[in-house]
């Protein structure tokens, strides 16, 4: 009997937001969807009563229940387990031969233990992988959340798709400005509203973090400060006139993300490395970098380096002096050419 | 394992994914791989000197990482450096550091 084909990586999606921003209402939607039927979900509950478990109404044998608190610290044990667990039954023909899994996670979790538990837990590392993190935002609330809750804004700078919803109840003025809030620390991230006719494939499948399309540089705005309480978060693009030494590069970023990785939401960068005639592309979230991909073109005449950072109380201009410290060790230095404007 | 450059299991980290083809790929261009340690090595002592350490290669596949005492771990990929260099110096490795800045820019002026 033919059976459909159990990707060699399963793709885990994670479906984060603040408390009451619709995650749950979310997910119902989309795995109405037929083509999510072979989906496993895994639910991370808040305090004892799983009030989003019981709105969910899909519920079978490949869901597991978290059963505490937040997944920062008691959790990524639990949620290794979760998914060692469905594996194993995968494996042994015990439940349906999912191919993807969503995790939905406590509104007040700082999304990123999930993702690192995916990369550094030795046997999930082999079977799972980390596909498109969606953030619900609530647009009535959502500014109020952003300016006062850090998790919030974590939540959407480290998103690959920001869901807007109850935008149908939201003043307009209020969709624009939050809108102009989180770009402040998510540049690129496409951005829908609930409202609209959701895909479940453009949610959990794009965009690629793995293609150049649509790659964003564009420079960061003027006085990014959020507000005055969130305002020690900003967004800036470092430009880099030389090529980059990669093996200085490596050291210099874990070095980075090892101190300060809890303030730097994210990296995002194309970088011109000394010895490649195309691009490599590199993502980081926190302490997590994404595999750097190859490029196979330059998305326009522009050469030079570009690194999108996306910080919390860190001084830019120290960033990049740091950098040019590190790159200036590299083998190819002192003698690193000098990149061609556009 | 490759009884040739001793390397058990691969490494994963992502700095250790191709920079240029071949670099860090294990069963070619075992060279470069080997090369594109020793630079790693030599940049990482710029730096660790700084705070005491030193890193050396071991058998291609780990770093042994030590303080002037002969305190060593080993450690595995660039990941583990440098909570393994906390750990040993006891203080925090900080990039940002000015006076650590500073000391890295005397080296090319």
């Amino acid at each position: 009997m033919a059976e459909p084909a159990i990707p060699a990586m399963t793709p885990v999606n994670l479906i984060t937001g603040f408390l009451g921003s619709g995650k749950t209402t979310l997910l119902k939607r989309l795995l109405a969807d037929p083509a999510l039927h072979d989906t496993a979900v895994l639910i991370n509950e808040f305090g004892e009563v799983g009030l989003d478990h019981h709105l969910l109404e899909r519920l079978d044998d490949t869901m597991v229940l978290l059963q505490s608190g937040c997944l920062c610290c008691t959790i990524r044990g639990d949620l290794a387990d979760a998914l060692r667990d469905l594996l194993s039954k995968r494996e042994r023909g015990l439940v349906p031969p999912f191919r993807r899994v969503v995790i939905e996670s406590t509104g007040l979790a700082d999304p990123f233990p999930v993702l690192s538990t995916l990369k550094s837990d030795p046997v999930l590392r082999h079977h799972f992988k980390a596909a498109t993190v969606i953030t619900t935002l609530d647009a009535v609330n959502g500014i109020r959340q952003l300016e006062t809750y850090g998790e919030s804004v974590r939540q959407a700078a480290i998103a690959d798709v920001i869901v807007l919803t109850k935008t149908d109840i939201a003043e307009e003025s209020d969709v624009l400005r939050l809108t102009e809030d989180v770009r402040r620390f998510n540049p690129d991230a496409p951005i829908v509203a609930a409202s609209e006719t959701l895909g479940a494939d453009r949610l959990l499948n794009g965009p690629a973090r793995e293609t150049a399309g649509g790659f964003y540089c564009e420079p960061v705005p003027d006085g990014n400060a959020l507000s005055q309480h969130a305002s020690s978060i900003q967004s800036f693009v470092m430009t880099i006139d030389t090529t980059i030494d990669w093996t200085a590069f490596g050291i210099w970023m874990t070095m980075l993300l090892n101190r300060h990785g809890d303030r730097i939401l994210r990296v995002k960068g194309i970088l011109n490395v000394e010895g490649e005639a195309f691009p490599v592309a590199i993502h980081g979230v926190q302490y997590l970098v994404h595999v750097p991909v190859h490029m196979t073109s330059w998305p326009s005449a522009d050469r030079r380096s570009r690194i999108v950072f996306i910080v919390d109380g860190i001084e830019p201009a120290l960033i990049e002096r740091s950098f040019v410290a590190f790159n200036g060790l590299g083998v190819s230095s002192p003698a690193a050419r000098q990149v061609e404007e556009a | 394992m490759c009884s040739l450059c001793g390397i058990l299991g691969g490494n994963e980290h992502w700095a250790d994914a191709v920079a240029r083809p071949g670099a860090y790929t294990r069963n070619v261009e075992r060279i470069d791989r080997r090369r594109e340690r020793a630079g790693r090595v030599r940049i990482a002592n710029r730096v660790l000197s700084a705070f005491g350490l030193s890193l050396t290669d071991w058998q291609g596949s780990s770093y042994l990482l030590s303080t002037r005492t002969g305190k060593t771990e080993i450690v595995e990929d660039l990941g583990h450096l440098w909570p393994a260099a906390e750990r040993l110096s006891g203080r925090a490795l900080d990039p940002l550091d000015p006076p650590f800045l500073e000391r890295m820019e005397a080296y090319h002026g």
